[in-house]
């Protein structure tokens, strides 16, 4: 046997045993970092800095091109912005798209829960679900604005058709794909222990598919927020109710620019709370915790 | 210890042919000589679970794919019973059949003289997969569920999922989801679950396969003084032909897929010293010649 062994290996090496050291001798085990460097750490810190620093270049170029019907400065977008929240108009613009975008969201959610439910229990809502999705899922939902209009004429009811059709495809598309994706030997395991029907479809489809459900609402609230200021914009005008993208487009009719500006910020920071704070806190509390990110 | 993929080191010398191999699978059950197993024929059990002729297919869009092959077997009450084979031979497939997953093509599955028409919790099974725990709960929320979603009361689900966590040897991980587990930890929490249920069948595929050595005799041990202590049911699907001998009090042996059934034999149940002694050797190389005597017992 050991015969065979030396004649397989190419060489034979040297063996050694070593002793290792006591933790205490091996000196530095554990250091705070200098604070500069925990603070560099810190994503919000660098994330931060970089916004600081495009306001830096923002103003520096406003100043230089000294042009305020084109480019107004920082410091005067800044100024307009908060006047128009003190005022309450931005605000008041805001609850305005606001609301009409947790209508839509709402609807599109409820709708997109009803195909989801037919696909998931029958064959034939499975193919009206995957057929109806590969029509209308590339379409930009915008698209579907002028025959909104005639349909329903100039109005909220209008702009919600367009955020519903913007939310429920792509809600049950991601939906339908994380029910369909939940593992085989997960279902039997819920099965095995007695559950059935809609008890067996909250506690354990739901949380399984959980991560393309949240992906799903993600997509969903993109496409709406999107397509809502679009299409404020488009209508803005005529329509009596004034949402945030009308507040741009009043503006830019009066030259208004640092208003325009204002308006455009209001939009960003709503879409950085929604994707990267809600959103974000939903996913760390589930998916993040429980390992399911894809 | 001895897998079935390959031949024992010094064959089967006592059988070589073939008459005193039809002996050995004509045997009749025999029920000398077993302590531990009750005895069922004489006391006019009914059987629990009884397969007749089950033909178990897969179909996919593009094959049949034949499982198993007329099968027929009782399991009765308080039996630990094994199913041995080879990989692919089936044994899953049996085991989801009685859970109710599957519909036999062919012959019929009886629980307790009925049919079985779908899965229920009265035969909790430990599957084969690592991925049967619920992602989103902790191992002790793991634990605790099915006995919550059958009406077992809060305080009592958690003591006895504490209970059942301690002797998987997962008592300081309660509070970890199951991505930061093992494989290994993963299986050993199914089978706390499974425990902690104290169903009427436990079912259990290949729940040591991942765990080494130690550990897997230590989760055998567990299991054989759970069924002393509450003397459920136990159908135990394995491919160790010494794991079978340990465990069972009654072992079927199917063959190579697609499955059929070979023999089924009585294991006197071994304790842990008797596991070097001749009775079980005797007992291991019948199981190996069985299933690899026709060979020529090489590869
Ligand atoms: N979902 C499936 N679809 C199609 N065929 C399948 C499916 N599951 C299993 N089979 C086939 O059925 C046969 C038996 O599979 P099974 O999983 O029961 O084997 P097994 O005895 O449990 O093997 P192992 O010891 O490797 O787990 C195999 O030939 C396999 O190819
Ligand atoms: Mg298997």
């Amino acid at each position: 046997m050991s015969d065979t062994a030396i004649k397989h290996a190419p060489f034979v090496r040297q063996e050694y045993t070593r002793d290792v050291q006591v933790p205490a001798s091996i000196g530095e085990v554990k250091r705070a970092l200098p604070i500069l460097e925990r603070l560099w750490n810190m994503d919000m810190v660098r994330r931060i800095s970089i916004l600081v620093l495009l306001a830096i270049i923002w103003e520096t170029y406003a100043r230089w091109s000294a042009n305020p019907l084109l480019f107004p400065t920082f410091t005067d977008t800044m100024e307009a912005w908060w006047s128009g929240i003190i005022s309450g108009v931005i605000p008041a613009r805001l609850v305005v798209t606001l609301r009409m975008l947790l209508t839509g969201y709402a609807l599109g959610l409820a709708l997109a829960a009803v195909f989801v439910t037919l696909a998931v229990s029958t064959r034939f809502g499975t193919d009206l679900l995957s057929t109806l999705t590969s029509m209308f899922n590339p379409l930009p939902a915008i698209a579907l604005l002028p025959l909104a209009l005639l349909w329903f004429g100039l109005g909220a009811p209008s702009i919600i058709f367009v955020i519903v059709n913007s939310v429920l495809w792509a809600v049950a598309l991601n939906t339908h794909a994380g029910c369909t994706a939940v593992s085989e030997t997960l279902r039997m395991a819920g099965q095995t222990f007695g559950l059935k029907g809609f008890r067996y479809v909250t506690k354990i489809l739901m949380p399984a598919a959980f991560p393309a459900i949240l992906s799903g609402l993600k997509i969903g609230w993109a496409f709406a927020w999107r397509t809502l200021i679009a299409a404020e914009l488009v209508f803005g005008v005529s329509s009596g109710s004034g949402g945030l993208g009308w507040y741009i487009f009043e503006n830019r009719n009066l030259l208004d620019t640092a208003n325009v500006f204002a308006g455009l910020l209001t939009v960003m920071a709503v879409g950085l709370v929604v994707e990267g704070v809600i959103f974000r806190t939903i996913e760390i509390k589930t998916i993040r915790r429980w390992g399911m990110q894809h | 210890m001895l897998a079935i993929e390959g031949p024992p080191a010094g064959n089967a010398d006592g059988y070589t042919d073939t008459e005193q191999l039809t002996q050995i699978m004509q045997q009749p059950r025999v029920v000398t000589g077993i302590s531990t197993a009750p005895d069922a024929q004489a006391s006019g059990a009914t059987p629990l679970v009884r397969a007749h002729g089950v033909t178990l297919q897969y179909k996919t869009p593009d094959h049949l794919v034949t499982a198993t092959y007329r099968v027929s077997f009782d399991i009765f009450p308080g039996e630990r019973y094994v199913i041995l084979g080879p990989s692919g031979c089936g044994k899953s497939t049996i085991l989801k059949a009685i859970a109710g997953f599957l519909k036999p093509v062919e012959g019929s599955f009886t629980l307790k003289g009925k049919p079985v028409t779908g899965p229920g919790p009265d035969r909790l099974m430990v599957f084969q997969e690592f991925d049967q725990l619920l992602p989103w709960k902790t191992v002790l929320g793991n634990v605790m569920f099915p006995m919550l979603e059958n009406g077992v009361s809060r305080a009592d689900s958690e003591r006895r999922a504490r209970e059942a966590l301690t002797k998987v040897n997962l008592g300081d991980f309660v509070d970890v989801y199951p991505h930061m587990l093992s494989g290994g930890m993963k299986q050993r929490c199914a089978i706390a679950r499974a425990m902690a249920m104290k169903p009427d069948v436990l079912m259990m595929d290949e729940p040591y396969a991942a765990l080494d050595a130690l550990t897997r005799r230590k989760m055998q041990d567990e299991l054989l003084q759970l069924w002393n202590d509450i003397r459920f049911t136990l159908v135990f699907v394995t491919h160790s032909i010494e794991e079978a001998v340990i465990l069972g009090s009654r072992i079927l042996v199917l063959s190579p897929h697609p499955g059929q059934v070979r023999a089924e034999l009585n294991s006197p149940g071994f304790a842990y010293d008797a596991r070097s002694g001749a009775a079980f050797h005797e007992l291991v190389q019948k199981i190996s010649f069985m299933l690899f005597g026709d060979r020529g017992g090489s590869h």
